[in-house]
């Protein structure tokens, strides 16, 4: 049950989208986000889902993958694409009692549900083709202008990077101990909400008692290893940015650039 | 009659999923009531998962499994009570700790199984005692214990709930020779005095040796063999093929037969070799010349 949330969620690959440098994937999605945001028809928003689905296609992952990442967010989908129908003004087509849909209502739900959905799935591309390291150090990156602010970026980055790091140990761990609660009789199932809630808390206390000990043993560790924060300090892997850095971004400003157009034309 | 029973039992993690993998496959095993069963195995052999399984935190992919004869997911319903009677220790059972004194934890398992709090007090204290737990450490926050006495109160949380079989998982990892030492003899006296079924989990053939009346050897998530611990150590050979390490002493006597020395016992602990000596030297009329 908990083993199925995923949040570090890279695939290994080889790829032309996994070999780019990640401070480019990290930008082009952020434009890939305006593009969905500004498109105002349905053609418009068409572009753009066809450069996300481009862009999935060059992962070389299992199209299976997409509908993976939907599936936390279906509650999110469903009300977004419900309010959206009730809501708004146009020729009724269907009414009970005081609930009234009208075609202005669909059109706008369909145009949100698509709208998230190829959200979700396009920045599901970033994290897919991206080591969470890879990530977190472009982002150190691409912030590091805000150092002249007195912005602790490093600092940031490394607290990310350790966080997505003991994500799945504490899962793990969280496991064990429900396990071993269990063991001892605890019931996690039955009961009143109050009950339930009250036996979350032998689950609690031993986690949180792990997390500070952990964290302390990395402390003294990192300690150990001469760490004392991000001045001067290199990276065993530089990012370099390549040709094909280059092109992918044009090709993301050529969408950008059609999006707007479209949106121009059809109004 | 067998307490514990399982047939053909078959665990599968990750079903449907590309990392899927067979952890338990096809187990058909019976343990004894009373005595003590060591269940040996490398490391990703299934000894943990297949454990899990006695007291149903884990459901078979197929397969059954029988506490005194009955089927524990019949209906495929977990039997209610099992895990009172079928008791679990963990690994490093002293991060499940977690009320404000050593009282209240190990009265948690008590506590559960819904007894009056007079029959808490006693089966607490009972434990306490049996685990060497003084009553002015009772009101202590567990918190402040040292590794050894919190692992003790972990497992004397178990004990307090009387199971009639209790799985140990690792009892003495991480802990120093004497504290394993320690924890062994406890488990040892516990079960002859209370005749109560123990299970014990390790894969040091080592601990095994002066413990397990009965010895499961698990190798890649299949039974390999499970036998009295005088047959299952005769395999010497094929376990350390297995990447298991026989007792040091075992490896000795290996070695005296390769030189034609030749006892007529399987060798496995220190005592029982000084034993097997001196009997050797007697038979030899002391013509060794020292």
């Amino acid at each position: 049950m908990l083993k199925d949330i995923t949040i570090d969620q890279y695939f290994p690959g080889k790829s032309i989208v996994h070999r780019l440098d990640a401070r480019f994937k990290i930008i082009i999605t952020m434009i890939f986000i305006v593009m969905i945001f500004a498109a105002d028809t349905i053609w418009s928003l068409m572009t753009g889902i066809a450069f996300m689905l481009l862009s999935y296609a060059l992962t070389a992952l299992k199209p299976s993958l997409m509908v993976k990442s939907l599936k936390p967010v279906v509650p999110v989908l469903v009300i977004t694409a419900v309010l959206n129908m009730f809501f708004f003004e146009g020729e009724e087509i269907f009414r009970f009692a005081f609930i009234s849909i009208t075609d202005e209502g669909v059109k706008n739900a369909v145009f949100m549900l698509l709208r998230v959905v190829s959200l979700i799935v396009g920045s599901s591309v970033l994290t897919y083709t991206t080591s969470p390291v890879e990530l977190t150090g472009a982002m150190e990156k691409l912030l590091s202008p805000l150092k002249i602010f007195k912005f602790p970026v490093h600092e940031l980055a490394m607290m990310m990077t350790i966080s997505l790091r003991f994500i799945p140990t504490l899962i793990e761990e969280t496991e064990k101990i429900i396990s071993a609660q269990k063991a001892r009789g605890a019931d996690f199932e039955n009961g009143s909400l109050k009950e339930r809630a009250a036996a979350i808390v032998p689950v609690l206390v031993p986690l949180f008692i792990s997390a500070f000990r952990r964290a302390e043993e990395l402390a003294l560790a990192m300690e150990c290893r001469c760490y004392r924060g991000g001045e001067g300090r290199t990276r065993m892997k530089q990012l370099k940015t390549g040709p094909a850095d280059i092109a992918s971004l044009v090709v993301s400003f050529f969408f950008l650039a059609a999006v707007f157009f479209i949106d121009r034309k059809m109004k | 009659m067998s307490i514990l029973k399982t047939e053909n039992l078959t665990y599968i993690y990750g079903s449907g999923t590309p990392f899927e993998r067979k952890a338990v496959d096809d187990v058909s095993l019976e343990i004894e009531k009373g005595g003590i069963t060591g269940v040996i195995g490398h490391t990703g052999s299934g000894k943990s998962t297949l454990i899990q399984h006695f007291n149903g935190l884990l459901k078979p992919s197929s397969g059954k499994i029988f506490l005194d004869g009955k089927d524990i997911w019949e209906n495929g319903k977990i039997m209610p009570g099992l895990r009172f009677r079928v008791g679990l220790v963990f690994q490093y059972p002293e991060y499940q700790i977690f009320e404000d004194t050593v009282y209240k934890d190990i009265a948690y398992g008590p506590k559960n199984m819904k007894l009056n709090d007079a029959e808490i007090k006693n089966r607490v204290l009972e434990a306490a005692d049996l685990f060497g737990i003084g009553r002015e450490m009772l009101n202590r926050s567990p918190f402040e214990l040292s590794g050894g006495q919190k692992r003790r109160v972990a497992i004397a949380g178990v004990m307090a709930m009387k199971p009639e079989v209790i799985i140990f998982d690792e009892p003495a990892a991480g802990l120093d020779p004497r504290g394993r030492r320690s924890v062994f003899e406890i488990i040892k006296s516990y079960c002859r005095s209370s005749g109560c079924t123990v299970i014990v989990v390790s894969h040091s053939m080592e601990d095994m040796a002066g413990l397990a009346d009965r010895i499961i050897v698990m190798n890649r998530g299949r039974l390999f063999c499970h036998d009295r611990t005088p047959e299952v150590f005769s395999k010497a050979d094929q376990i350390s093929a297995m990447g298991l390490d026989v007792p040091q002493i075992t490896k000795v006597f290996e070695l005296l037969r390769k030189e034609n020395i030749i006892f007529k016992d399987e060798v496995y602990t220190v005592d029982h070799a000084v034993k097997m000596i001196l009997e050797y030297l007697a038979e030899k009329g002391g013509d060794s010349g020292c």
